[in-house]
């Protein structure tokens, strides 16, 4: 058991958090345990406000827990890691950086950024269907333009493991549809370890190999479904009666 | 942004008449002048005619006393509004970085813009002496307030997500300073360098009349005394013309450090 926990490529286990609020803490993690294999797509469905993305910044770096672990690769995971890549629910562009300048930033940050890395942005500009918007400015872009932006930033590092805050949640139905078959073409080319937060059943079953379901506050995993659905995934996919099944038990978790 | 596109036009289309109204507004201006001195029959040391200002203007050009004065103030101004500028940005970075700065150093700030320079300026004068010293201290004194608190404004306005992203990133805080800091809030700082700009020109003008010999305000002194309001006249609009080309200079680099902001290109304030 331990040792096949030990192989997996990120495991949680036992994680809490809470925050400190006006009256005593705000409990937004219940002792919450899973395992996340290489290369697998994990979704992550939850109600609005269950600590969906609390559970996503700890992953991330970004916060602190109290008790449980995290173990990305093998090590404890204590702060932001080189080897992962977020996708926020917001582009977060810089304004002031065209599409080019926004996809080096963590290049440069890094100061990895040379003729070869320059010939990967260039690459992963067109992987993510940019070309031609190299140097345009974040404000002539639409919102799906701009999350893609915000997914070829996450990429460029080529990072293992690749973190999705809800990446689609401010766009339209009809973008938003869109934009998840392009996910799965982007992960199909590069082949990362997916790790995304969505309130959005049809999203987490059509793109996920794997779909947990967390309850309300404090947040536990009620249902941990294997989506076994052929790949490619194809958009008709969600109209068949395995998906349809699925997604009935999902929110049949949602709402114990 | 394409929903913007009908106020820009009509922006665009306001600035426009009101660059060709320009010469009608000012020649009305000096007519209504002309009016004033001719029906009040005003003696030219009480209100001088346009004329006779624009003869004392080629006059003072002419010989050189007016540039000579020009240069004297203009040289506190800039030296100034350097100086403050640089203390408000170096002191405003960490106040709005840091709340127990903060709130130590809020109160002694707030309470020290309530003291009129005017004030304080006779006193800067006897400590640092008559010279380009003394004038200079006024300036960044009156343009430290404005500077520093768009300085706070303008860092504290960096997007929470941005930080996030930068730290999720691993980014230094140099980069984190430079990289993110420094161009977010460059649009808010440089607001308040426009207005520091103008004021700074005000700062020049106090520390003038309270000790000097020589600058544009020790020339309006010079006229007052004279009854030479004629030269105190070509005094003042040479001030004004020195703020419009200041705050122009500002703007212009606005333009060139902000073309990432959808601003229309005629917009003046």
């Amino acid at each position: 058991m331990s040792h096949k926990l030990a192989s997996s490529y990120l495991i949680v286990e036992d994680l809490s958090a809470s925050f400190a609020n006006g009256n005593g803490g705000l409990n937004v993690l219940d002792r919450i345990s899973f395992t996340v294999e290489e290369a697998e797509f994990v979704c992550l469905l939850g109600p609005s406000g269950s600590g969906k993305s609390t559970l996503l910044r700890i992953l991330a770096g970004l916060l602190e827990y109290q008790s449980g672990q995290v173990l990305l690769e093998g090590r404890s995971l204590r702060g932001p890691r080189a080897g992962v890549g977020i996708v926020f629910q917001k582009s977060n562009l810089m304004p002031w950086r065209t599409v080019r300048e926004n996809i080096q930033l963590p290049l440069e940050l890094q100061k990895e950024l040379d003729n070869r890395s320059q010939a990967d942005v260039q690459e992963l500009i067109e992987l993510v269907g940019l070309d031609g918007f190299e140097d345009t400015l974040p404000r002539d872009l639409s919102g799906g333009m701009a999350q893609r932006v915000a997914i070829a930033r996450a990429l460029v590092h080529d990072p293992g493991l690749l973190l999705l805050d809800e990446p689609f949640g401010a766009l339209d139905a009809l973008t938003r549809e869109r934009m998840a078959s392009e996910l799965l073409r982007i992960w199909n080319a590069r082949q990362k370890t997916v790790f995304m937060v969505t309130h959005d059943i049809s999203e987490a079953v059509y793109l996920a190999d794997r779909v947990l379901a967390f309850s309300d506050r404090p947040a536990r995993i009620t249902l941990d479904l294997a989506i076994n659905l052929p790949r490619p995934r194809l958009p008709e996919m969600r109209y068949t009666p395995g998906f349809g099944m699925m997604a009935q038990q999902l929110r049949a978790a949602l709402q114990s | 942004m394409k929903k913007d596109k009908p106020d820009r036009r009509s922006t665009r289309r306001g600035a426009h008449t009101g660059l060709i109204l320009l010469p009608f507004t000012v020649s009305l201006a000096i007519l209504v002048w002309y009016l004033v001195v001719w029906l009040g029959e005003l003696q030219p040391f009480i209100l001088p005619t346009p004329g006779l200002v624009m003869q004392r203007f080629l006059q003072v050009l002419g010989n050189g006393t007016l540039l000579r004065h020009f240069w004297v103030t203009l040289g506190e101004v800039l030296a100034g509004l350097a100086l403050g500028a640089l203390a408000a940005i170096v002191t405003g970075y960490p106040l709005a970085k840091s709340r127990r700065l903060e709130r130590l150093l809020a109160p002694y700030i707030v309470a020290s813009q309530s003291v009129p320079v005017v004030a304080i300026a006779p006193l800067l004068v006897i400590w640092f002496g008559p010279g380009l010293l003394s004038k200079v201290l006024i300036c960044s004194l009156i343009v430290f307030f404005p500077i520093l608190i768009n300085t706070v404004v303008g860092v504290r306005a960096v997007p929470e997500d941005l930080h996030d992203l930068m730290r999720s990133l691993k980014a230094s805080r140099w980069q984190i300073f430079s990289l993110l800091e420094v161009p977010a809030a460059m649009p808010v700082l440089l607001g308040g360098l426009r207005i520091g700009a103008t004021l700074a020109v005000i700062g020049a003008v106090v520390g003038e009349f309270v000790g000097s010999d020589r600058g544009l305000g020790f020339l309006i002194n010079v006229g007052r005394g004279q009854y030479d309001v004629a030269l105190v006249f070509v005094a003042v609009f040479s001030l004004v013309f020195m703020a419009l080309v200041l705050y122009g200079l500002v703007l212009l680099a606005e333009r060139r450090l902000l073309a990432w902001q959808q601003r229309p290109k005629d917009e003046l304030i």
